[in-house]
């Protein structure tokens, strides 16, 4: 044994113990309001597999609700190219700091044995209500990778809330009773997040000014990832482009 | 120097009882039992590695061979729990499977080894998952007593089997043949077949009515079946249990036994 072996071993309790201390102070903080907005498009280059028809005649109340057809929402995109359901989210630059958790929950609807939204982004910690407004019962049964998995009955009218503790990009969720249903929830542990609408758009509002690194997920296509520096002021434009 | 040698000092002191700590998370409870990781690794290297795997991710060397797939550890996902669906197993439930092993699946039953000796395993299967020193114990649910079976409660738990859509998989006449069961994946994403209740009481959780109850209510983790705690009262739940086991073919069901004493019309 060497004269520093003890030196080496209390240098690094030391520094275990400093990086747990740090963990543990950590204080909350609240977005400024009136801060930087990032906004952009995304877009996919190609030909995106169209919507396809599913089959629900396996349950009969399903078929009935969707009278011309429902189609699959994996990859949406209008005749511009403009990608719909991508989670944008700050995935690096905010340090440790943490955010105080939302009191609202985020909402889940199951209508016409389909999820509303197909793509829901929510804080780690939230509450997540899942709501049932058909007449046929559902079982949620989300299969995370870094949160605990659990998979619940919901007959019509009946409240479900749950919460998923840690950041995950992003929950696939289905419904085993209807194989069609499926839906991702993405996990995060800042409030600087969007999901692109019909036209691709998002903004993710109030961003201190500071590097940070934007990233894009989708479901079927992956992550892109940018840096970007935000100023006071003007608006930052940003664009995705998936192939 | 000296004031830099105590706070190390002090720094190993507190970092040898944390590791005590968990060291203490990693022994089981089972009644009067009280089992020992260090036993138990013994014995999993002996008895369960080649399907479990050294690292307990389920991948031992027999497990390409082996459907359904053994059980991943590291996850601490358990289809027999006592406990709500999500949470962790009881030390029991564990030692439950352990000395009953599963039907329809390679996981023997290992009453052969002493009472002690599953404890041990217990023990040792739970620190392959960080989550049994992270997350309190869970309680227990609460079963009760279980009704008289009789013919309007087996029309009742029909009913509910309709409106609850058990039959999108396990299919009207209980045959795993529903409009769903061929789509069912576990969530390793393998297929999984809907339990066929012809076979009851030949069921994964256990034989006895109150083990229907269990799985009826926590549902099986890491499968497709639910929990239908909030979907049902208790007394709906035991009028499933009753319904189910019109299915059974065997003579030694619970309802065949019931018909036999007289205490089903």
């Amino acid at each position: 044994m060497s004269k520093y072996s003890f030196h080496i071993a209390a240098f690094v309790l030391l520094v275990v113990s400093v990086i747990m201390l740090c963990a543990a102070g950590r204080s909350a903080f609240i977005p400024a309001a009136g801060g930087t907005s990032v906004t952009g498009v995304v877009k996919f280059k190609g030909t995106a597999a169209r919507p396809t028809r599913i089959d629900m005649s396996a349950d009969p109340y399903c078929a009935k609700a969707h009278p011309s057809g429902a189609t699959t929402e994996d990859v949406l995109t209008d005749a511009n190219g403009d990608l719909e359901n991508v989670v944008v989210f700050i995935s690096d630059g905010l340090g440790t700091t943490t955010f105080p958790i939302p009191d609202e929950p985020a909402v889940m609807e199951q209508k016409g044995c389909q999820y509303k939204p197909h793509v829901l982004a929510m804080r780690a910690g939230q509450k997540l209500k899942v709501v049932n407004s058909d007449s046929t019962t559902h079982n949620i049964h989300p299969m995370p990778n870094n949160n605990r998995e659990w998979n619940v009955s919901q007959p019509p009218g009946t409240p479900l809330e749950q919460v998923f503790a840690r950041e995950e990009i992003a929950i696939s969720v289905k419904c085993n009773i209807h194989p069609w249903m499926r839906s991702y929830i993405a996990v995060l542990k800042n409030p600087y997040f969007a999901i692109t609408d019909k036209s691709g758009g998002f903004e993710i509002k109030d961003l201190s000014p500071g590097t940070y690194t934007l990233q894009a997920w989708h479901e079927k296509l992956g992550s892109k990832m940018q840096k970007i520096t935000v100023g006071e002021g003007a608006p930052q434009s940003v664009e995705f482009v998936f192939q | 120097m000296i004031k830099g040698r105590s706070v190390a000092l002090a720094l190993l002191v507190t970092w040898l009882i944390s590791s005590s700590l968990f060291s203490f998370a990693q022994e089981s409870k089972i009644a009067d039992l009280s089992g020992n990781a260090k036993a138990g690794k013994a014995l999993y290297r002996r008895y369960c590695i080649t399907c479990h795997g050294v690292h307990g991710d389920g991948a031992g060397e027999n497990a390409p061979h082996v459907d359904p797939k053994p059980r991943d550890f590291t996850k601490a996902t358990f289809k027999c729990r006592s406990t709500p669906s999500g949470d962790l197993p009881t030390d029991s439930d564990l030692y439950d499977t352990i000395s009953r092993g599963i039907y329809n699946s390679a996981m023997p039953s290992w009453r052969p080894l002493t009472r002690q000796q599953r404890a041990d395993l217990v023990a040792y299967i739970k620190t392959f998952s960080p989550r049994f020193h992270e997350e309190p114990p869970v309680a227990s649910i609460v079963i009760p007593p279980e009704p008289p079976t009789s013919a309007e409660s087996v029309k009742r738990g029909e009913a509910l089997f309709q409106s609850l859509n058990c039959w999108s998989c396990h299919g009207k006449e209980g045959r795993a043949n529903g409009p769903s069961a061929l789509t069912l994946t576990d969530s390793k994403g393998y297929p999984i077949l809907p339990f066929d209740f012809t076979k009851a009481p030949h069921f994964k959780c256990g034989e006895t009515p109150r083990d229907v109850f269990k799985d009826l209510s926590t549902g099986l983790d890491g499968t497709p079946m639910p929990s239908f705690a909030d979907s049902m009262k208790p007394d709906q739940i035991w009028d499933v249990v009753h319904y189910i086991q019109t299915f059974a073919e065997s003579d030694r069901s619970f309802f065949h036994r019931a018909k036999s004493e007289g205490k089903l019309q």
